[in-house]
């Protein structure tokens, strides 16, 4: 096994909250968040050892989408690259292990989507076991609200006041954020690397990711076991963070989120108003790690907590640990 | 700037599975008005039922009937509801644990409003009226009173599928060996999806430009390429390309192909010819068929011009200008 190595996040860079992309393709809708990652980085467009980006051909309505946007990142002389269809999180923890394993000192990670130009009811309902659930066409919605009456239902969560408009009851149409088009880019480097560029890193002390089974039955709708396994994994009960981002696109998911990640009156819970302020689908993971670690940059915080979240009733969970000292030297 | 093009986009395909042993039978039985579930290792009953066991992922065989009654154990109410989804009128997704099993299945609940729904309820499964094996066979569910005597209560309590059964007068998950006349080995769903695509910035330049009989290419700043169609961004270089150049309308067959199978629906005569041409002042080649020329004449380095017809937005074929052919220096960089 290759001896670990410290790697931090270096650079942040996302797209405005503004909500559509504005004409855009996706291409142009990425590259000056590309530009911007890169430059507070210092490298030039291509130069990153390894490239990953996370996006859903399904929410653009076309094939293999995400290699057109591989010419927003100079990948012309030939570079290494992957790709995840799913949320740039999951980008972010391959990029980590090529890292890790000694395959490459720095990586750039992008994540785009364009929830739009479709009906993300409709699309993501795609994701759903095809046997027995897409055929019934249950939105996330439906599904969030299903979980938000078991947390009713389990003492949880209070019943909601019954005069209010719902857009599934329990939850009204406040409790969702309406899915935003945007992308996000962030750069991973190793030890002295990362130190020269930037000047307080965001050392990535664990990461690690879970899932449960997709049937919602099959669940316990109130808990989120797959967080807390992955937190435990992650190293984030080891010390209390000081800030946490989480990935909840619903509001009641945030009472679950809250529970199994033991967070506290002590912890800052989502400071850059978390996935309700904007939900640029795909993108909202490594939103999360990407506000979590500016937030070390900025010297705000010293010991942060990012969750991101895929499928639904937070069927997926990833955390990611990040503090302002790397795990070689004493805090 | 020109105004950003969009256009409708409708991706629609039959989602097509085949199934494996426990839900064949399972999909099979909802034909026959039968519900069956599976056991696992720990003993359980599982419904809708798996193939493998969720704690020790082992194969799982064992099938048993349970009730077309059971239990909402939590639910939500959807007051618009969605086309594709299995009822017109408002209506509660439920889960719901049918008597005789562990775990809940997700369908929806038939109910005049959200005022008739509860946790703990009682219903039961209004099957469809055509049934092919799908998990539509159950219609959706609808209210259900226990017959007098039956301790409706009991029911909301969690426990042990065949205890709760039992309290509310029901007879537990009884083996059944999944057998059934013609099972069905398949399914196919239909979806649809609707969007509205736009081609982004710089291709609605070149479009717009197009629809002009004119050809347009942008100019990255960095490496002074242009290329042709537009993308907004110099992949070599991974910046903004802004500055718009005309290119062409003349240009070069780079290299090309004989196409001798005829696509689906196309109305061209096979064989015919599909190049790569470097138009004039483009550092990219573009492709598209050359026509007015028989396909056995079209060389490399041939000159060509682009045709129009009717009120296209992109040029119908390239023809033979009869200038002579360009040498090769000229566009090998550009193969
Ligand atoms: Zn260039």
């Amino acid at each position: 096994m290759t001896p670990p190595r410290d790697v931090a996040v270096v650079a942040f860079a996302h797209s405005e909250r503004d909500g559509s992309a504005d004409g855009a393709s996706e291409p142009e809708m990425l590259l000056p968040v590309l530009r911007e990652a890169l430059r507070q980085a210092g490298l030039a467009p291509g130069e990153a050892d390894f490239t990953c980006s996370g996006s859903s051909d399904y929410l653009a309505g076309r094939p293999f989408s995400f290699t057109l946007t591989l010419d927003s990142v100079g990948a012309w002389p030939p570079i290494a690259e992957s790709h995840v269809e799913t949320d740039g999180a999951w980008a972010l923890y391959e990029a980590w292990v090529k890292i890790l394993t000694g395959r490459a000192d720095t990586a750039l990670v992008y994540a785009h989507g364009k929830p739009t130009a479709g009906d993300p009811a409709d699309v993501l309902t795609r994701q759903l076991d095809p046997y027995y659930l897409a055929p019934l066409w249950p939105d996330p919605r439906a599904l969030a609200a299903l979980q938000a009456r078991a947390l009713i239902d389990a003492g949880h969560l209070e019943e909601p006041p019954a005069a209010e408009a719902h857009a599934v009851l329990p939850l009204r149409a406040g409790d969702f954020p309406a899915p935003v088009d945007g992308a996000a880019a962030v750069v991973l480097a190793a030890g002295d690397t990362a130190r020269r560029m930037c000047e307080r890193p965001a050392w990535i002390r664990g990461i690690d990711h879970r899932i449960e089974p997709q049937a919602p039955g099959l669940r316990d709708l109130t808990d989120s076991p797959s967080t807390r396994l992955a937190a435990e994994r992650a190293g984030a009960f080891r010390a209390p963070v000081d800030t946490a981002e989480l990935h909840a696109p619903c509001t009641a998911q945030e009472t679950v989120l809250r529970r199994a990640l033991r967070l506290d009156g002590t912890v800052t819970v989502n400071p850059s108003g978390g996935a309700l302020a904007a939900d640029p689908v795909m993108v909202t993971g490594l939103v999360r790690l990407g506000e979590a670690a500016a937030r070390i940059h900025r010297g705000d915080s010293d010991r942060a907590l990012a969750h991101a979240t895929s499928g639904p009733c937070l069927q997926h969970n990833l955390v990611a640990v990040l503090e302002a000292v790397p795990e070689g030297e004493t805090r | 700037m020109p105004e950003i093009l969009t256009a409708p986009l409708t991706v629609s395909f039959p989602f097509t599975r085949s199934l494996g042993p426990v839900q064949s039978a399972f999909l099979t039985g909802l034909r026959e008005r039968t519900v069956l579930g599976v056991r696992t290792t720990d003993g359980r009953v599982l419904v809708p039922p798996v193939e493998y066991d969720p704690v020790t992922a082992g194969e799982i065989r064992d099938l048993a009937e349970v009730a077309p009654t059971g239990t909402v154990t939590t639910w939500a109410w959807n007051p618009a509801p969605r086309d594709k989804q299995p009822l017109r009128t408002p209506f509660a997704w439920v889960l719901v644990r049918l008597d005789g099993a562990d775990t809940a299945l997700l369908h929806v609940l038939d109910a005049p409003g959200p005022h008739a729904v509860r946790t703990g309820m009682r219903v039961r499964i209004r099957w469809a009226p055509e049934r092919t094996g799908a998990i539509t066979d159950i219609g959706c569910f609808e209210p259900y009173e226990d017959e007098p005597g039956e301790d409706e209560t009991a029911a909301g309590k969690a426990g042990a599928g065949e205890d709760r059964a039992r309290e509310a007068g029901h007879r537990p998950a009884a083996p059944h060996d999944g057998v059934f006349d013609a099972p069905v080995t398949g399914i196919v769903t239909p979806a649809r999806l609707d969007y509205t695509y736009t081609p982004g910035r710089a291709m609605s330049r070149h479009l717009a430009a197009l629809a002009e009989h004119r050809i347009t290419g942008e100019r990255c700043p960095s490496c002074r390429k242009v290329h042709v169609p537009p993308r907004g961004v110099c992949p070599t270089c991974g910046v903004p390309t802004t500055e718009q150049t005309e290119v062409g309308p003349h240009g070069t067959v780079t290299t090309f192909c004989v196409v001798n199978i005829k696509a689906k629906g196309a109305g061209i005569d096979v064989p015919y010819v599909y190049a790569h041409i470097a138009l004039d002042g483009a550092d990219l080649a573009l492709h598209a068929r050359i026509g007015g020329i028989p396909y056995d004449e079209v060389r490399m380095g041939m000159r060509v011009a682009p045709v129009w017809t009717g009120d296209a937005r992109h040029p119908d074929h390239f023809r033979p200008t009869g200038e002579p052919d360009a040498a090769y220096d000229t566009y090998k960089e550009l193969l």
